[in-house]
């Protein structure tokens, strides 16, 4: 069976959660599940929406798990004036997708037990109650991958830290604050009207005049369309 | 099981509401018949808001629209994809067939890239060209007209360009091309490949009083709230009902046979209710298959009867053969140029706004069929993935990858939007031994049996998907860009997809005037059943480099009129 299969299995119910969600736990309270269905609306099937429903219903991490999440996040992109990690609700994200990808939860899980007892041996406590400097010399361990190896090739320790600052990259600029720290102006209404001529100076580049006449005339696009009897568009 | 048998009797019956189904429910009913819709899926809207994604952003999904529940994506409109539990299908030795299915009203013209390209005239006739598969029995100049009144109809936009065997049509002016797509026009040039804007069904101009306008969000594959791109449901269906068509919709409702009587004319369909799972049976004069090619041919051979022993319209054992899809090949590259861009709104429509369409002759080449190259790139909305490997191009500057804290911030900031992407869609050959059939073992979880594929590519796919690489690679080059990853070789069949993945299945109930080598006549219509009609493309004899939703479109009409006048001649 593969994952497709044991996910919309669970969603009907014809499969124990074990399949999926070998390590989570219930014990999400119904109003908080509830709440998290109201916040994510987003043109759902009712199908979809049980999966959703089931997967806020689980806890994928301990309370001591989500800190050092929260924590080592907060060292891959620091707060600055835009926001901050615990803004843009990464750990959140994380936990979600240690969920959603079964595959993630494993390694997750391993990472973070890796990071404690480097610090354990290191510096006799655990990552979170180490100072900065300590904690980013265990980070130096992990966060540069050999560029003389492919991605399969790199230790395990290396492995996780490339997956754990992928899921905090992506959480962050998918968040409101890191979109607008971006600076991303898109996804509105607007209408495109080509280059701006900066640009275009700062590249050497131009439009062909020859193209640009086939181009829409902005001005005349709310004129409905008639055409000549040679498909010549007389609006 | 019960068979609820309702005592209404339609016109026709039409079996699926994509663009071919949509077609044929517009002309048919506009024209006084009544009809019934059968749609496997539920309804759906692209304006209700309880459905629509379009216009959310990526925190709007607790897993940032990542591609767990809907393959493309949380806000891409298929419901389906390339696995739909409880409904399998198998595959015969070591095919791997991918076949993607979508079970809403409108199908997957709610999702599809809006690509509407005519065939040429040449594309009709290939075997008079090569000596490879088959011509039409029909050419350019029958389906000229039907094109013609499409482009009127529903929109496209598109350039004159006097191209023989890339026809102009009736087109809304094309948008002005981005910043990376100036960078593939000046780089495919120097390859002397020809570059034009491309042909989207997408309104950048008024099409009528009833549609929105384009309004620039890049949106496209979630469906149009203000109905600005073709979707089946909001350019034909409704607009059907609108003007006063009697049509039912049946919807969450999977055809398991056409039914016929003793002359072995059709009767109607049963169909099976997914909500009670109840069999029932409607009646109508003339049935119209559109459940898209592949499952088209299911419900043909599962309807076996004494009148029809080897499925209904397969006297000549052809139904399910000649399945082909587009080939596939892609290749992306970094432009140094671009690091630190300026950083606007660049979304502009969903898809290119410039293509190259087939620019050689395949005669001076290793390969019978050619290929179009499509483009993507730019500043997009920030979704699941942004951010991954965020420095991994530091590689080519000799800078350290990885690392942790505030420089992540500049690396994103310094690459983002500064990848291209290129893709080929070429034509591949349709061969008798490509195919679906029937499972002799299984069936799907309404008891329905399944299809199983036997397809393998030939090397005139393999030769052409190697072209495609070469090509990219000297296009990057001349952009001043840097190629990504490795260029896939002879091992990987250069990259070639797997049968089914462009999404381009057709050829299951191909078209011909002998009734021994072909399913349907030049009217999609069974050689042996003459009230049982195909408008989806199975009836494709080829399908050139050009994305078979125009032509369905284009022969679903010219089907409906024929279907209209013989309504008229009493002949069903």
């Amino acid at each position: 069976m593969n994952r497709r299969d044991s996910l919309k299995s669970l969603v009907f119910g014809s499969i124990g959660v074990g399949v999926l969600l070998e390590g989570c736990v219930s014990g999400v309270d119904s109003e908080t599940v509830a709440n998290s269905l109201k916040k994510f609306n987003y043109g759902r099937t009712p199908e979809e929406k049980e999966y959703d429903k089931l997967l806020f219903s689980k806890k994928c991490f301990t309370n001591n798990q989500m800190k050092l999440i929260s924590e080592i996040s907060n060292l891959i992109l620091p707060p600055n004036e835009f926001g901050s990690i615990n803004d843009a609700e990464v750990p959140e994200l994380i936990e979600f997708m240690a969920k959603d990808i079964p595959s993630y939860e494993a390694p997750l899980k391993d990472g973070l037990a890796s990071l404690n007892q480097h610090s354990n041996k290191k510096f006799k406590k655990v990552f979170v109650d180490c100072d900065e400097n300590q904690q980013k010399s265990i980070l130096d361990l992990m966060a540069y991958p050999d560029p003389n190896l492919s991605s399969s090739e790199q230790t395990d320790d290396i492995k996780w830290f490339t997956l754990f600052r992928n899921l905090t990259m992506t959480g962050y600029y998918t968040s409101k604050v890191g979109i607008k720290e971006l600076g991303y102006k898109g996804n509105t209404p607007n209408v495109w009207d080509g280059v701006p001529q900066d640009v275009l100076d700062q590249y050497g580049l131009s439009y062909d005049q020859d193209w640009l006449a086939k181009c829409v005339d902005q001005t005349k696009r709310n004129d409905v369309a008639e055409w000549d009897d040679q498909g010549n568009l007389v609006t | 099981m019960q068979i609820k048998e309702n005592l209404k009797e339609y016109d026709v019956i039409i079996v699926g509401s994509g663009a071919g189904g949509g077609m044929a429910s517009k002309i048919l009913s506009e024209a006084g018949l009544k009809i019934a819709i059968v749609e496997a899926g539920p309804f759906y809207d692209p304006a209700n808001p309880d459905q629509m994604t379009q216009m959310k952003w990526a925190y709007d999904s607790p897993r940032r629209g990542a591609g767990t529940t809907r393959p493309f994506g949380d806000f891409d409109q298929a419901y389906g994809g390339w696995d739909i539990e409880g409904e399998p299908y198998s595959q015969k030795g070591d095919t791997e067939f991918r076949w993607f299915r979508s079970r809403m009203l409108g199908g997957r013209t709610n999702h599809w890239g809006r690509i509407s390209l005519r065939f040429g005239p040449e594309d009709f006739k290939k075997k008079s060209i090569d000596g490879l598969g088959e011509d039409w029995p029909i050419g350019y100049d029958d389906i000229k007209p039907y094109y013609d009144k499409v482009d009127k109809l529903i929109g496209v936009f598109g350039s004159k360009e006097n191209l023989y065997n890339d026809p102009d049509g009736f087109f809304l002016p094309p948008p002005k091309p981005r910043l990376h797509e100036l960078f593939y026009i000046k780089g495919a040039r120097k390859s002397s490949v020809k570059v034009m804007p491309s042909r989207l069904s997408v309104l950048t101009k008024r099409i009528n009083n009833e549609r929105g306008v384009c309004f620039y969000c890049r949106q496209c594959a979630r469906s149009c709230s203000v109905y600005a791109d073709f979707s089946s449901g909001s350019c034909l269906i409704f607009p059907a009902q609108d003007n006063g068509g009697q049509i039912d919709l049946y919807v969450n409702s999977m055809v398991r046979t056409v039914t016929t009587n003793e002359e072995g004319k059709a009767t109607g369909v049963s169909f099976i209710n997914k909500e009670d799972r109840t069999e029932y049976k409607l009646k109508a004069k003339v049935v119209v298959l559109a459940a898209s090619a592949c499952s088209s041919a299911r419900i043909l051979l599962n309807s076996k009867s004494k009148q029809h022993p080897n499925g209904l319209g397969n006297s000549s054992d052809v139904v399910g053969k000649y399945l082909h899809d587009s080939t596939g090949g892609g290749r992306m590259a970094f432009l140094p140029e671009l690091v630190n861009r300026k950083i606007y709104n660049e979304d502009g429509v969903g898809g290119m706004h410039v293509y190259s369409p087939w620019w050689l002759d395949n005669k001076n080449l290793n390969f019978p069929r050619g290929y179009h190259i499509e483009v993507w790139g730019g500043m997009g909305s920030p979704s699941y993935g942004s951010g991954f490997n965020v420095n991994d191009l530091n590689k080519f500057f000799g800078i350290k990858v990885g690392g942790y804290g505030d420089m992540l911030r500049t690396d994103m900031r310094k690459y983002y939007g500064t990848v291209l992407g290129m893709d080929g869609r070429g034509e591949s050959i349709a061969m008798e031994s490509n195919y679906c059939e029937i499972d002799p073992d299984k069936v799907d979880e309404f008891g329905v049996p399944i299809l199983r594929f036997n397809y393998k590519w030939s090397n005139h796919e393999v030769n052409q998907a190697k072209h495609m690489q070469d090509t990219f690679e000297e296009i990057i080059h001349n952009m001043g860009g840097i190629a990504l990853g490795d260029k896939p070789g002879k091992d990987r069949n250069y990259g070639l997809t797997k049968p089914g993945e462009i999404i381009h299945e057709v050829g299951t109930t191909r078209m011909g005037s002998d009734p021994k080598t072909s399913v349907v006549n030049e009217f999609e219509q069974l050689h042996d059943v003459s009230n049982v009609f195909v408008v989806d493309a199975g009836p494709f004899v080829s399908q050139a480099d050009k994305n078979p939703t125009w032509t369905i479109m284009a022969l679903a009409w010219r089907t409906s009129d024929y279907i209209v006048d013989q309504f008229k001649k009493q002949n069903f």
